[in-house]
């Protein structure tokens, strides 16, 4: 140990120190809301403390059972349909569309690639009023189609983007390679491309799985029965329907909602961080 | 966002002889590799686009069909209804306010994070701070604001203790908004790891050459960081703008789909959805759909236009 080695020590511990008290700020609606999910009512806004004095367990089992006759799980159901048709949907309808993007040669390639980068800044809110409109012709509100249907037509542009994005880093002499050996673009596509651009897919499906979870907008519009309902849309009618006298149960629910956000960050977080980076993702 | 064209191959394109061998195939095949982005684009959004904008020149209310009122929907909306221009205003203060302070925030810990020489711990850090950007847009975290910042409740009684009687920032129009500026500022994630990608593209030799010349920590962040950061904060700056200007959940859920209290949190997007999904007023809210895209249209082309006054490339860039 030199003599220079203490004072580079002590700035290495003070940074440490300014990482955990930023993070413990980060952290404490969180921590709060886990805390609170075990807590009886009066202690909800009762106690500063973040643990609870008396821990209610049947917080959870009031979650569990639901509101207004639906069971949470039936919920759960839902939201797991909801959001496994949306990333079934994404990564087949987008990778097809990158491949034709990034390898294929047609004439209106340059039109239809602005088009497609031009759409992933519109904003949602001016195709809404008709996209309602049409499936409601098509008799479609109040059943999952709305939502799932849209993403097997690659209208989240933004993946198309991020897998043409990832497609250009693979060499072109590989396909060559396969174009030679006799491949067309189909086999090429499924024996050569799908395998190589499985990180991209990766992040595909990560980031379509949790913005679909979330996603609360399309769901208030398009599910009006509560048995059709997906998590957010159950927690809602919890807050109108118990108001502020079922706080336990509603943050239970609460906590139960994000524990499938919660394992998908912990498996992936060097995906996620990373898909961020390299593409500029939001989160 | 890197906007490039497709590469093209040299070749001149409908020649009549056969492809030379490196000519990329495509043609026919490729629209069918297409064919559900085509179908897609021409069913849910340009024709949508145009039927909104027809809708917007109308009465409509889902049910019966539409009848044409020429400006009418944009006439009344700019002179006469009141709420739409507090959600206007709202809209507007949330987007000032909260934009330049997330991106500070993710700056200022990116910042901290790319310190050199301390790299231990700073993946787990790194991976810490994104996470309230994952979490931030459920329903379920714009419950605890709703009662963290509530009457009676922690930041309250904080806020007591310090001598600042507020009575709960939720229910006060004076601070309601910032409650949901702060929920956005918390995900600042996203952003600061973008920072964090652009910070280790500069290369350490400049950083050298300034301390040679005995630069001090603020002079070196001035005049080597920030120009070489310029196009990731532009770029954040853009993504993060457009973001802001359609935010929903956050105040639809603390404030209990109303936009209360007395309008304070009455962001664009709620408006629109209640006069379009509660009032039924289809064609107004197609006119307002119109006036948010020309708005974020606007807004983006002058970031766009003031980029070349701060926005600072270096001719090799991307070799790294």
């Amino acid at each position: 140990m030199t003599v220079l080695a203490v004072p580079r020590r002590a700035r290495r511990l003070g940074w440490h120190v300014a990482c955990v008290a930023l993070l413990a700020l980060l952290l404490y609606p969180i921590v709060w809301l886990l805390g609170t999910s075990f807590k009886p009512p009066e202690e909800v806004t009762s106690s500063l403390s973040l643990l609870p004095e008396n821990w209610e367990w049947s917080n959870y089992t009031d979650a569990l059972a639901g509101i207004g006759g639906t069971s949470f799980w039936r919920f759960l159901t839902n939201s797991v349909v909801v959001a496994g048709g949306a990333v079934i949907g994404n990564v087949i309808s987008c990778s097809l569309a990158a491949f034709a993007f990034a390898r294929l040669r047609f004439r209106l390639s340059g039109p239809l690639f602005g088009f497609m980068i031009a759409t992933i800044m519109l904003p949602h809110h001016v195709v809404i009023i008709p996209q309602y409109a049409i499936f409601q012709q098509m008799g479609m509100v109040d059943t999952f189609w709305p939502l799932i249907l849209p993403k097997f037509l690659a209208t989240d542009a933004f993946f198309v983007f991020l897998i043409v994005q990832f497609m250009r880093g693979i060499p072109g002499e590989l396909d060559e390679a396969a174009r030679i050996d006799g491949c067309g673009p189909i086999r090429t596509f499924w024996y050569v491309m799908l395998p190589l651009i499985r990180p991209a897919l990766i992040t595909t499906t990560i980031f379509t799985f949790i913005w679909t979870w979330n996603d609360f907008f399309s769901q208030l519009l398009y599910l009006n029965s509560p048995e059709n309902y997906t998590l957010p849309l159950a927690l809602r009618l919890f807050i109108d329907q118990t108001g502020t006298s079922q706080y336990g149960p509603m943050f239970a629910m609460s906590v139960l909602t994000l524990v499938p956000i919660g394992l998908f960050f912990l498996a992936f977080q060097r995906f996620l961080v990373e898909g961020v980076s390299t593409s500029g993702l939001k989160g | 966002m890197v906007v490039a064209t497709p590469v093209r191959s040299a070749s001149p394109a409908g020649g009549a002889e056969r492809p030379v061998r490196r000519r990329r195939p495509g043609g026919g095949i490729a629209y069918l590799f297409l064919s559900p982005w085509i179908a897609g684009a021409l069913l849910l959004t340009i024709g949508p686009m145009v039927a909104s904008l027809y809708l917007s020149f109308t009465d409509y209310d889902l049910f019966s069909s539409p009848s044409w009122v020429g400006l009418e929907n944009y006439r009344r909306m700019f002179t006469e209804d009141g709420r739409f221009l507090t959600s206007v205003w709202v809209t507007l203060k949330y987007v000032l306010i909260a934009v330049p302070l997330k991106l500070a925030l993710a700056l200022a810990v990116a910042l901290l994070l790319n310190r050199r020489g301390t790299r231990r711990g700073q993946g787990l850090y790194r991976s810490a701070f994104y996470a309230p950007s994952l979490l931030g847009a459920s329903v379920s975290i714009a419950l605890v604001w709703r009662t963290l910042f509530g009457d009676g409740a922690a930041f309250e009684r904080g806020l007591a203790a310090l001598g600042w009687e507020t009575g709960g920032w939720v229910g006060q129009p004076q601070y309601a908004l910032f409650t949901l500026i702060f929920l956005a500022a918390w995900q600042f994630g996203a952003p600061m790891v973008i920072f964090l990608a652009g910070l280790k593209q500069i290369p350490s030799d400049l950083y050298d050459a300034v301390a040679v010349d005995g630069a001090g920590r603020w002079q070196t962040f001035r005049t080597i960081t920030l120009p070489m950061l310029s196009p990731v904060i532009f770029f954040n700056l853009v993504l993060e703008t457009i973001h802001a200007f359609q935010a929903f959940t956050p105040a639809y859920v603390v404030s209990g789909g109303r936009g209360g209290p007395s309008d304070a949190t009455l962001f664009y997007t709620l408006y629109l959805y209640q006069r379009g999904f509660t009032d039924f007023r289809m064609g107004y809210a197609s006119a307002m759909a119109w006036v948010l895209l020309i708005a974020i249209a606007i807004v983006t082309a002058v970031i766009f236009r003031s980029a070349r006054l701060w926005v600072f490339y270096t001719d090799d860039k991307g070799k790294s």
